[in-house]
């Protein structure tokens, strides 16, 4: 059934995923089984490590020192709305781009709704915002920026470093939605001044869905309240919620057999050398571009400088609707792409693309050169 | 007591931080077990460090600004 397919929609979830994640989720389910963190028999233990080992190999990732700042959750969306929902009062205010993800807006409004006072960034039509924009929307009552990574539309890099900084100097609590880069762009916490990492672990973590999580810089767990309370397995005399990491966020039990694969994907990651991954599929948004750069039906967003973006590339073919080419890119050749907004309103009316979107092709190590330029073929028979 | 205890536990806030335990104890190769805590030491639902007393003090100086200890206790026989 996989013997044609070409699969460009890593940036919504990843596949293929290496055989390691496969292997480990079989395992976990078949021999580790065992409530982690739970009951304390030889199987508890076991499972309590595997969670316990994907922390340590996030901590390592992302060069954070206390694997147990790291709060595990389903997905980047339920770690951004622990942090909305938890941190921010009303009187706050807040900054964010315009290119961000609904995962980030629509908490976001919901608390506008509540209270804070909201400021959105405008970004340029190719997705770049310029940090100088932040320092004077800064108020007296601005609490905190929410800031992507890279975006999920154009792939445009943020300047997280400068803004960061601006952030610290400022007092800022500074939160960054790594959905679409963790795993694929090397994040290093002890080196910048972020403060909330968000980030999930299908993507280009190559773990199963319903794993990702959050880093938390030390203090802030305090004036964080959890969106869920329940079991931990710890303080079971007290009916009250424990106040340390990561019990106070992590009630229930939780995906650890997905937690097993996702430990198996970093590993994967780390064995091969994220630099080799990053350069692997910047070879390949180059190789895209160049390729259907010249023909003439096809309008391609964000900017040209493949060293200031993930492997995203959104475009559109004559006055095509999206959804009509990415389902002819599916039934002609067998080429799987994402039409549409991309759960990104902001971002498609910064680059002019709302309502109708763009098709979005994104890739992953996994991808050859020959895919691409299979995928550069059909596109040249589509644009004429 | 006049007979020594043959165990101490380690006790800890919660599985996480024994597990953080365990690894840094098992690159610094000090013999320790993660065992369930004994009802008579605590009404917690969770798992405990063992270890001999003779080590105690290394493994103290191991887990020292690393891993927060609830309390070091002795195992009765």
């Amino acid at each position: 059934m996989n013997r044609n397919i070409i699969y460009f929609d890593n940036a919504a979830t990843s596949w293929p995923k290496p055989e390691a994640t496969i292997r480990a989720v079989e395992t976990c389910l078949r021999e580790t089984g065992g409530s982690p963190g739970r009951s304390g028999h030889g199987m508890s233990i076991e499972a309590s490590r595997v969670i316990f080992n994907a922390r340590d190999a996030l901590s390592r990732l992302f060069s954070i020192d206390d694997p147990l700042r790291i709060i595990l959750t389903k997905n980047a969306t339920e770690a951004i709305n622990i942090v909305v929902f938890g941190f921010l009062q009303p009187g706050d205010h807040v900054i964010t781009s315009s290119m961000e993800h609904n995962s980030v807006m629509r908490p976001l409004r919901a608390m506008e709704e509540k209270g804070i006072e909201l400021t959105i960034l405008p970004c340029s039509a190719e997705g770049e915002l310029d940090p100088g924009a932040f320092v004077p929307a800064i108020q007296k009552n601005t609490k905190a920026i929410f800031l992507t990574h890279a975006s999920n539309v154009t792939g445009t890099i943020m300047p997280v470093a400068d803004i960061g900084r601006i952030a610290r100097e400022h007092g800022l609590v500074f939160c960054v939605d790594a959905a679409q880069t963790a795993g694929a762009f090397p994040i290093d916490i002890r080196a910048t001044d972020i403060d909330l990492l968000v980030f999930t672990g299908h993507k280009s973590l190559f773990g199963p869905q319903g794993t990702g999580g959050i880093y938390i810089r030390k203090g802030l767990e305090q004036v964080i309240s959890p969106l869920m309370r329940g079991g931990t397995g710890s303080r079971s005399e007290y009916e009250q919620q424990p106040d340390f990491l990561p019990d106070k966020f992590e009630s229930g039990t939780p995906n650890t057999a997905g937690y097993a694969g996702l430990t198996a994907g970093i590993d994967f990651i780390l064995s091969r050398g994220l630099n080799a991954i990053t350069a692997h599929e910047k070879h390949l948004t180059e190789l895209f571009l160049q390729g259907i750069g010249d023909i003439a039906g096809i309008t391609i967003y964000g900017i040209k400088d493949t060293a200031r973006r993930i492997p995203v590339v959104s475009f559109n073919v004559r006055d095509m609707d999206p959804a009509t080419v990415s389902l002819e890119l599916d039934e002609r050749f067998g080429i799987m792409s994402r039409p549409g907004l991309h759960c990104a309103p902001a971002a498609h009316k910064t680059i002019g693309t709302y309502p109708a979107g763009t098709v979005r092709f994104s890739f992953s190590y996994f991808n050859t050169e020959e895919q691409i330029i299979t995928a550069i073929e059909a596109l040249r028979k589509m644009g004429k | 007591m006049n007979v020594k205890s043959q165990y101490f536990v380690m006790l800890f806030k919660s599985v996480s931080y024994a597990l953080k335990a365990e690894k840094i104890l098992k690159q610094e190769e000090l013999p320790h077990k993660l065992i369930p805590v004994p009802k008579h030491i605590s009404s917690d639902c969770g798992i405990c460090l063992r270890f001999e007393p003779a080590i105690q003090s290394k493994i103290v100086a191991a887990l020292a600004n690393k891993v927060e200890i609830e309390e070091i206790r002795e195992l009765a026989n």
